[in-house]
């Protein structure tokens, strides 16, 4: 595939996700006359795009939906829900065109086609009997949009091109060329010199005379943009000033361009690349003469020539006032937000990070060796370079971060179709949109949220009957909410339906053989019960099962990214199930703590305080911290280290997911950044520990995985306090 | 006393027919005071079919005379806007309201 085609299929998706947007808004906000823009715009671009990369099946389709938004936005037709219903499966055909782009085939399958076929009949109903008169309140409004005003954009190339006559003789149409420029970035202003072309009786038809001045942003280079014009590179003359030029290069274009000085620096600022006054001034200071004639042009009405139209122009600009004036600043100030991004390459990034755990690890082990030094100076030196390795492996972890929000966004889509289909009224509530975290985590958890949220559309709401009899109101609701929390970022997926029939499910798995018939369940523990692989299979007839994946899988999935996930119901009121994720997956903030000879580090965030071990507690595994009983684990004991007790054992007390518990520990060593290198396959099934690291000295600590620790803590206690001590589940929490 | 004059241009816009194009706008245009041109049915316009009716506009403003397109095809609409030359060809909108070339 080559690099246009795939340019176009990627800014191609992110119109159709925008159309997608639109539309949905546009079900709730039917008279929002900006929206119905926005997705007319969406299509027309992808309309557009797709006609330059010779994709007709593509243009063909959008074109037939472009006309119907065309008249939905000039009120021609209302909306209606038929109506988006109908433009949103048109999206889905567009999706279903850009796979078969994607795979390199000349034409969609015969089901693909039939689809889009039925659709365009469809789309038939809602067009004008003919095309015309549509046409011209869009003319109006482009115009509003290109015509240059005052506004100035310095930050674009300034393209300025003449052809030669012989280039429409060799078969070249410049305006293709033009287009085909479109496609590097944008056009913000474009005018077109027709100045060289002779009158009328000497003029040949078959000659080109045509000029254009072209403002274009765009993030390719100069070599890029000349090369746009390398099948006419001997015919035309071609003039590139790169963005933010000085006046001067502008006025040295003017001169030696062949045009009348006034007339061009006219179209100069009408394309946007110069001010009035920035013309005025240059032109004073250059030469006496044409200030003059500018200073005419600006106050006294010029003899009737061919410059006039500008002046007209001017004219007209004030007629359309300062509504136009404000359009265009918006839409400049858009363009300029998004001229700010850059795309990067994924793995390039992961190499950095690669490369900044690498930096990380050495500039410890110099830490390390200039500690051991004892010069103060050195000493000084490192603290100061650690501190910036700090401060750099932040900034590079930062740029991995994205909002969930894009994430969220896509479940609009769902919950619209699924309450549809299945007959049931439901919101969606998103909050936290703007929580940041790994890119690679956002998208692996899409998936399993799309799973939870079904889970809650399909299984969780009671139909609008049920919920009103119930006293509810008769629309449901599915909540999706992602926040921080010490290290962790937390998205929860609620639904305000019938929550978990605890009876069934109790019965379900003694038929299953999961439990035993008559064992002693608390609540939750029966609850937990859903996340049993034999609980999820699709010929379930309990109200649990889910489609595709099971709930075993959705588990399975978060736990890969080192999280967990828990679920919490109150039958009657809702069902809420929490994930929790850690932020990062390469580096964290560390806690280091010694046992006998080996070094463990807990993760920073979960580390509450570190408390003194009183010798009285050394026969229990728990003890009063202010009031509140603390559970803890003994490391030596865990996992089995040989030697002396030291004099003072400490405590480190560690948080997660609101449970409390303690680690004992020999020494505490401090802080320490962690690079995170995952364990081999073959200890994958070693509870307790997370990861490994490298500390500076070269040894390896491992790194502790204090949720299964605090949850192994919480279990035991379970455990004593059930009467049936033996549970015979496989997957207990972990 | 003016006379109306309406052609409508049935080929494409583009070089192959750029000759007899030229002719035909020229003639159309010495016929008449004013001129209107009926674009709807021209599907393809290039470069060529581009630069002629500039000329013709031109042509008109230089003569004194009327020069309108009353109707265009989308992909002639889609051009002139490209080109930035709605303006410039005062089509009937708002735009071009007080235009008069």
């Amino acid at each position: 595939m080559d690099e246009l085609t795939s340019v176009f299929i990627q800014e191609g998706r992110e119109q159709l996700q925008a159309m997608e947007d639109g539309l949905l808004e546009l079900e709730q906000n039917p008279d929002n006359h900006d929206n119905i823009n926005t997705i007319f715009r969406a299509a027309h671009t992808v309309k557009g795009a797709s006609g330059v990369i010779e994709c007709h099946f593509i243009e063909n389709f959008m074109h037939k939906v472009e006309n119907v938004l065309d008249r939905l936005r000039n009120n021609e037709i209302k909306v209606s829900s038929d109506l988006t219903g109908l433009l949103l499966r048109c999206c889905d055909q567009l999706s279903r065109l850009m796979d078969v782009l994607q795979a390199a085939q000349p034409e969609p399958d015969a089901d693909t086609k039939a689809a889009g076929d039925a659709l365009l009949v469809e789309l038939t109903g809602y067009m004008a009997p003919s095309a015309a008169p549509g046409g011209k309140l869009v003319e109006s409004e482009v115009e509003v949009h290109t015509s240059g005003g005052g506004v100035m954009i310095t930050d674009a190339w300034h393209i300025s091109v003449r052809f030669g006559p012989n280039v429409l003789r060799g078969g070249m149409d410049p305006l293709s060329f033009i287009r085909y420029l479109a496609t590097l970035g944008e056009i913000l202003g474009l005018e077109t010199i027709p100045d060289a072309m002779p009158p009328a009786a000497d003029m040949d038809p078959e000659s080109c005379y045509l000029g254009f001045e072209i403002r274009l942003q765009t993030r390719s280079s100069k070599a890029d943009i000349e090369r746009v014009f390398n099948f006419c590179a001997d015919d035309c003359e071609l003039r590139i000033l790169p963005p933010d030029s000085k006046l001067a290069e502008y006025l040295k274009l003017i001169k030696e361009l062949p045009e009348d000085d006034m007339r061009l620096g006219e179209m100069l600022v009408r394309c946007g690349a110069l001010t009035q006054a920035e013309l005025d001034e240059g032109l004073v200071s250059q030469q006496a003469a044409p200030a003059v004639e500018a200073e005419e042009g600006q106050d006294a009405p010029p003899p009737p020539q061919i410059g006039e139209i500008l002046i007209d122009n001017k004219v007209v600009h004030k007629a359309v006032v300062d509504a136009a004036v404000n359009k265009q600043t918006q839409v400049s100030e858009k363009k300029a937000v998004e001229a700010r991004l850059i795309r990067v390459q994924a793995d390039k990034l992961d190499q950095l990070i690669d490369l900044v755990g690498e930096l990380v690890i050495a500039g410890a082990s110099a830490n390390l060796l200039a500690t051991r030094s004892g010069q103060g100076e050195l000493i000084e030196a490192t603290s100061v370079l650690t501190r910036l390795v700090e401060n750099i492996r932040d900034s590079a972890l930062q740029l991995r971060m994205v909002q969930i929000g894009e994430t969220f966004n896509r479940f609009n889509r769902v919950v619209r179709d699924v309450s549809k289909e299945i007959g049931k009224e439901i919101d969606l509530v998103i909050t936290g949109a703007e929580t940041e975290l790994d890119k690679t985590v956002v998208e692996k958890i899409g998936d399993p949220l799309m799973h939870l949220v079904r889970n809650c559309m399909d299984h969780g709401i009671e139909p609008g009957a049920v919920r009103e009899a119930k006293g509810k109101d008769r629309r449901g609701r599915v909540e999706l909410n992602a926040y921080h929390d010490s290290g962790s970022i937390v998205i929860e997926v609620c639904d305000d339906g019938g929550g978990l029939p605890r009876d069934k499910i109790y019965n379900k798995a003694v038929d299953k053989g999961l439990i035993q018939p008559g064992q002693t369940l608390s609540d939750q523990e029966i609850i937990n019960l859903i996340w049993e692989p034999g609980f999820s299979t699709a010929d379930q007839i309990t109200n649990l099962s889910g489609r595709g994946v099971g709930m075993d899988v959705v588990r399975r999935n978060i736990q890969s990214l080192r999280g967990n996930c828990d679920v919490s119901s109150i039958e009657g009121e809702g069902t809420t199930f929490t994930i929790r994720l850690p932020l990062t997956l390469a580096i964290i903030d560390g806690f280091l703590v010694g046992v006998g000879k080996a070094s463990y580090v807990i993760p920073l965030d979960m580390v509450i305080e570190c408390i003194e071990q009183r010798s009285e507690a050394a026969e229990r595994d728990f003890l009063n911290l202010r009031g509140e009983v603390l559970p803890f684990v003994r490391l030596r004991e865990m996992f089995e280290i040989e030697g002396e007790l030291p004099e003072r054992e400490n405590i480190v007390v560690v948080q997660y997911a609101g449970q409390k518990a303690g680690i004992v520990v020999d020494q505490l060593m401090g802080e320490f950044q962690t690079v995170i290198k995952p364990l081999s396959s073959i200890f994958r099934h070693l509870r307790g520990i997370g990861g490994s690291t490298i500390l500076g000295t070269g040894e390896v600590a491992l790194i502790l995985d204090v949720q299964a620790l605090v949850q192994r803590n919480a279990r035991s206690e379970e455990r004593e306090m059930s009467l049936n001590a033996a549970l015979p589940r496989s997957t207990a929490n972990n | 006393m003016s006379v109306n004059n309406r052609l409508t241009i049935l080929e494409d816009l583009t070089i192959y027919h750029a000759l007899e194009h030229k002719q035909k706008l020229l003639d159309a245009l010495n016929q008449a005071d004013r001129l209107e041109l009926d674009l709807s049915q021209v599907v393809e316009i290039d470069t060529a079919g581009l630069q002629l009716l500039i000329l013709a506009k031109r042509e008109a403003a230089r003569l004194n005379k009327d020069l309108d397109i009353v109707a265009h095809s989308p992909n002639v609409r889609q051009t002139l806007d490209f080109c930035n030359l709605a303006a410039f060809f005062g089509d009937p909108v708002v735009i071009s309201a007080h235009e008069h070339a």
